[in-house]
């Protein structure tokens, strides 16, 4: 290039916007005046980067949620939409959402029969039993579910990359079972809560936020993102709240399964479901 | 570099799943993108008002606004970058307004919004700072943030989407309803608006340092 290029060509140059690109830069090499000059645009850009913007904390995140949580509406966009709703009605059709949606519905039947056979005989206790077989149920399922879900979490607590050469830690298999953990997930805890089972319902609740991390996350993580969610995991102590929950559920399943104090009849046979 | 490429493309992935979620009803699954996307969010935000009170609000809004439109979203795109752009659009549309409404407001105390410990010429010393450069950087400051606030609504996006956050100028003409040679031009103006606002100073603290009297 002969010419000198003119502030605008300097500032698209600068901003890697030009097509000239190789002639402007032999120029500059060449010229002081424009290499001056291109020095002074970058001085100024220079000073803009140095411009901080105020930190809005560390807990900004949570805090962004927290502020629009309660202003979403019950469902996003366009609930109605045909192709959404067919898409959700192929999702309920995977064989993985089977098992939970198998799990709650045994306790449907379990209730339903254990309505059935208390009707007859002990008509004033029939809620109580009923309610009785739907915990004894949910005690299992649930059970069950804190161990899978517990397994997960210590394998991913101590999950280290194959080879001590690798940068980064495949933890996909962990995720996909978190991913299956998430639907089972949320039945019982919906299931809990309608129980009145208010623990074990924000036990749930915790568990279903560290699995959505879990199973949203990148499949291939760096050492040091496997440490903050580490971190995350043992922040909410969500391990020892697993434990003690799965501890409790396993001593209410005892004291469920021995046999009643009371000669009924009613009672025996709703314990055989 | 493929690595980086991979890690993006899972974070879209994950992304994609975590949009699905949203949409059969889990909104613990839009958790994960507000708690993913707001720290860049408040990062556009705050450069494209220039105060944290109004970046928060955008911030908030922009998730908002996603959320209704989610089911348009539809996974057709990359999520951060689509709420990234309902943000900018926000960000213009609230600053404009603001414009249009008040003639002229006193401006907010420099210090709360950059405090003295985080500016970035104090940062530069070993030792205390002398007092002309506590001066200076503060007037230095005001300049800037007083040269941001005289740029128009569309040139203050353009220059803030394209250098500090390195967006191609197809983006940031989408932002303005524009195309690629009127959105050039709208970055060279910023550019050059800028420089005749800041460059004396910018210079004579240059000069400043070369004589070691900063």
């Amino acid at each position: 290039m002969m010419r000198h290029p003119n502030e605008e060509e300097l500032i698209a140059y600068r901003e890697g916007e030009t097509a000239q690109r190789e002639s402007i830069t032999t120029h500059v090499a060449g010229c002081e005046e424009c290499r001056k000059e291109l020095e002074r645009i970058d001085a100024v850009l220079a000073a803009l980067d140095a411009l901080p913007v105020s930190d809005p904390g560390e807990d900004y995140e949570r805090r962004v949620w927290q502020q629009i949580a309660s202003r979403l509406a019950e469902k996003p966009g366009r609930w109605w939409d045909f192709s959404l709703a067919g898409r959700r009605a192929v999702k309920w059709l995977e064989p993985r959402r089977w098992a939970a949606v198998g799990a709650v519905g045994v306790l449907v039947i379990a209730a339903f029969v254990a309505g059935r056979l208390t009707k007859r005989e002990a008509p004033v206790t029939n809620a109580a039993e009923a309610a009785q077989v739907r915990e004894r149920v949910l005690i299992v399922a649930v059970g069950e579910h804190l161990g899978r879900s517990e397994m997960v979490l210590v394998e991913l607590s101590n999950a280290e990359p194959r080879d001590p050469k690798q940068k980064q830690i495949n933890i996909a298999a962990e995720q996909r079972r978190a991913e299956n953990l998430l639907e089972e997930n949320r039945l019982y805890r919906q299931t809990a809560l309608q129980e009145g089972d208010a623990a074990l319902a924000s036990t749930l609740d915790e568990l279903e936020r560290v699995l959505l991390d879990v199973a949203n996350g990148p499949e291939e993580v760096t050492p040091a993102q496997l440490e903050t969610l580490r971190k995350r995991i043992e922040a909410r102590g969500i391990l020892f709240k697993v434990r003690v929950v799965s501890k409790e559920l396993r001593e209410r399943q005892k004291s469920a399964a021995k046999p009643p104090a009371q000669n009924d009849s009613a009672k025996k046979e709703g314990n055989k479901i | 570099m493929n690595r980086m490429k991979d890690s993006v493309e899972s974070a879209v992935d994950s992304d994609a799943i975590a949009v699905e979620r949203t949409l059969a009803g889990d909104r613990d699954a839009y958790r994960v993108l507000v708690e993913r996307h707001s720290r860049n969010l408040y990062r556009l935000a705050h450069r494209m008002t220039g105060n944290q009170h109004d970046a928060e609000e955008v911030v908030q809004e922009a998730f908002l606004r996603a959320y209704q439109k989610l089911g348009q979203f539809a996974s057709r795109s990359n999520f951060g970058t689509w709420v990234y752009r309902i943000a900018a659009n926000y960000a213009i549309d609230r600053v404009r307004q603001q414009r249009r409404e008040e003639a002229r407001k006193e401006k907010p105390a420099r210090d709360d919004l950059y405090g003295t410990e985080t500016d970035p010429v104090n940062l530069v010393t070993d030792g205390k700072p002398l007092p002309e450069r506590l001066t200076l950087s503060a007037e230095l400051r005001e300049k800037i943030e007083d040269a941001l606030g005289a740029l128009t609504p569309a040139e203050r996006t353009a220059f803030v989407m394209r250098h500090w956050e390195g967006c191609r100028i197809e983006e940031i003409a989408e932002v303005l309803k524009s195309n690629s040679g009127a959105t050039k031009n709208t970055v060279f103006r910023a550019v050059q608006k800028l420089r005749r606002a800041l460059e004396p100073l910018v210079s004579a603290r240059a000069q400043a340092r070369a004589m070691g009297t900063e």
